[in-house]
């Protein structure tokens, strides 16, 4: 096993763009082919983007525009074809294997076999922490989540809300300062996923975290993200990207102001933009 | 939530109510086929000795008779049909002369025979459960050893690119061989470098046990979906950690699905086995049975050999149940 590298052993790094330090992300010109037996696809096209430290991202579009796909770039998932990419000044496996993020999916993925105190276990045994500190972080994250007092359950006692939420207490266990979330609450009904999105913010508010959210909500994005990156498909590339103005308190009502619809109109123009070109 | 329980016991038990009377039915119709396959099976012998005891049977002559068809000497003959399910030495014992059988050769035998249990303090090699002791052992350790190589093997196969294309055909190849044409040269080859006994049997019941096990382990350990494999890679896990933690508790329903399929084909082998060897064993009372004509005694051997079956495979499901409640899988 590697072990995660010092913050020190960044600098040692050689890199093309030495990235500032309040950078978690850096995308330049970053391009991905996939060659599949139908010709190749163009799945991202010149990407450039900057994520700075404690910003919350979101990728919007519609099907096929890559935004998942560039997430699992960053999670080293995926291997780009062009363009460079930096993670904590990384390259993207070297910040997979200093454990530099938390990857929530779009489905709870919990192993049926194990508790939720177990399955949050999981990651913490394969880092090699102690028992005593996993002990103290399935504490702490389930409290986070606001799941206390359901350690000892099995994935299938806990409604699928509870589940993603155990999800989320998972990735956030390793203490990873950058989180990726991949539509996460997507397969979710709106009255769970607005309890979800207040309890996100929470979370990053509280943690100081870098989020990347994918998602195909409009309503979600703008009452989630400091920035909003709007994508449009075949190419999947880059259409805009919003910076909201809402304040970091956000109460679920703040929806109804003149800002936040200002933004859900300027995303949805952004999305429109993307299909007629 | 409790309430939700209750409905869920009621209903089950109620299913199981209502089943009893299907099965017994299907059961008892097959038991009076039994009874009516018996009278044309034994028709031969049955007017022959009919005959002998002075009664007028058509056509006359045992000679004539060979040539008659055993329907028509049943139709012909339906006042000396009599002794047809008492027969020494049918063709086709009645169920209960079996049944009385598999009785003497185990119970009685053990309790009062000269060398039951109860008289020499050990089982009674003329007896039943001796042989089926003989072929437990066997099957059991052939099971232990075919399923052992299997998953071996299935964690390779699963692995190694190589293992997969080299491996599986061979397997496959290795199945479609006729075991009764194998078992006697696995027996020579074993024997002329010094190994007999129970080996070379439990060597045959794991050859035929160990497929299974491989078919169904290298399903199992493939079925985590991409996704839960994406999440192994984020965490940075070596294959050896998503092999424990991720790939072997997913197989394991899987498995017992196999088992349950190996240690009934590991009890074939085991019998196979006895065969060419007829050193004890089921496989060697039915082989006696066969020489000796007494088709009672083969078919009480068979009996036990399917009850064992059965047991062992109800053995198997009920370490299924425990073991995928001890997971905590949804019951």
């Amino acid at each position: 096993m590697i072990t995660p590298a010092a913050p020190a052993d960044r600098k040692v790094i050689p890199m093309t763009h030495p990235a500032p330090a309040e950078t978690v992300i850096r995308a330049s010109h970053l391009d991905l082919t996939f060659q599949t037996g139908d010709g190749p696809v163009h799945a991202l096209k010149d990407i450039t983007l900057d994520i700075p430290k404690g910003a919350f991202v979101s990728f919007i579009g519609p099907s096929g525009c890559g935004k998942t796909t560039f997430l699992r770039c960053i999670a080293a998932l995926e291997q780009p074809t062009g363009g460079s990419l930096s993670v904590n000044g990384m390259t993207p496996d070297a910040a997979r294997r200093a454990r530099a993020y938390g990857y929530v999916f779009q489905a709870a993925g919990l192993y049926p076999w194990r508790t939720i105190g177990r399955n949050i276990a999981l990651p913490l045994e394969i880092m090699g922490f102690s028992k005593a500190e996993q002990q103290a972080r399935i504490a702490r994250v389930l409290e986070l989540v606001e799941l206390s007092g359901f350690e000892k359950k099995f994935p299938w006692q806990l409604s699928g809300g509870m589940q993603q939420r155990a999800s989320i207490a998972r990735a956030l266990a390793f203490d990873a300062d950058l989180l990726l979330m991949d539509e996460p609450f997507g397969a979710l009904d709106e009255i769970v996923r607005d309890r979800l999105n207040e309890e996100v913010l929470r979370l990053w508010a509280k943690t100081d975290k870098t989020i990347a959210f994918v998602t195909h909500s409009i309503p979600e994005a703008v009452y989630l993200s400091t920035h909003i990156v709007v994508m449009s498909p075949r190419p999947g590339r880059i259409t805009d990207i919003i910076e909201s103005p809402l304040p970091k308190e956000r109460p679920l009502d703040i929806r109804d102001t003149q800002d936040f619809i200002a933004i859900a109109h300027r995303v949805r123009e952004g999305l429109r933009a993307g299909y007629e070109e | 939530m409790s309430d939700a329980l209750d409905m869920r016991s009621r209903s089950k038990s109620g299913t199981a109510a209502l089943r009893v009377p299907p099965v017994l039915t299907v059961v008892l119709a097959l038991f009076a086929l039994w009874y009516l396959a018996v009278v044309p099976m034994n028709v031969q012998e049955t007017l022959t000795r009919a005959e002998r005891a002075g009664v007028a049977i058509t056509p006359d002559s045992a000679l004539a008779r060979r040539d008659t068809g055993n329907l028509a000497l049943v139709v012909g003959n339906t006042h000396a049909l009599g002794e047809s399910w008492s027969l020494e030495r049918p063709r086709l014992p009645a169920p209960h002369q079996v049944v009385s059988e598999l009785y003497k050769s185990t119970w009685v035998e053990e309790t009062t025979g000269r060398r039951g249990i109860v008289n020499s303090g050990s089982l009674s090699n003329r007896g039943l459960v001796y042989h089926a002791m003989v072929t437990l052992n066997a099957t059991m350790v052939g099971f232990l050893i075919g399923t052992g190589l299997g998953i071996l093997l299935a964690v390779g196969i699963v692995h190694s690119r190589v293992m997969d294309m080299s491996v599986m055909p061979w397997a496959i190849v290795s199945q479609t061989i006729p075991i009764v044409a194998l078992a006697p040269m696995i027996i020579v080859v074993l024997y002329s470098v010094g190994v007999q006994g129970l080996l070379p049997k439990a060597v045959i019941s794991a050859y035929l046990s160990f497929f299974p096990v491989v078919v169904g382990m290298v399903k199992g350990l493939r079925s985590p979906d991409a996704m839960q494999m994406d999440l192994m890679r984020t965490y940075y896990a070596s294959s050896t950690e998503v092999l424990f933690k991720l790939r072997l508790p997913a197989s394991v329903p899987y498995l017992f699905a196999s088992l349950k399929i190996a240690i009934a084909a590991s009890l074939v082998g085991a019998i196979v086995g006895e065969l060419p060897v007829q050193k004890g064993g089921l496989g060697a009372r039915m082989l006696a049975g066969s020489y000796y004509g007494q088709t009672v005694q083969i078919w009480a051997a068979l009996f036990l050999a399917a009850a064992l079956a059965a047991l062992l495979v109800w053995a198997i499901g009920a370490a299924e149940k425990r073991t995928l409640r001890r997971m905590g899988m949804r019951p």
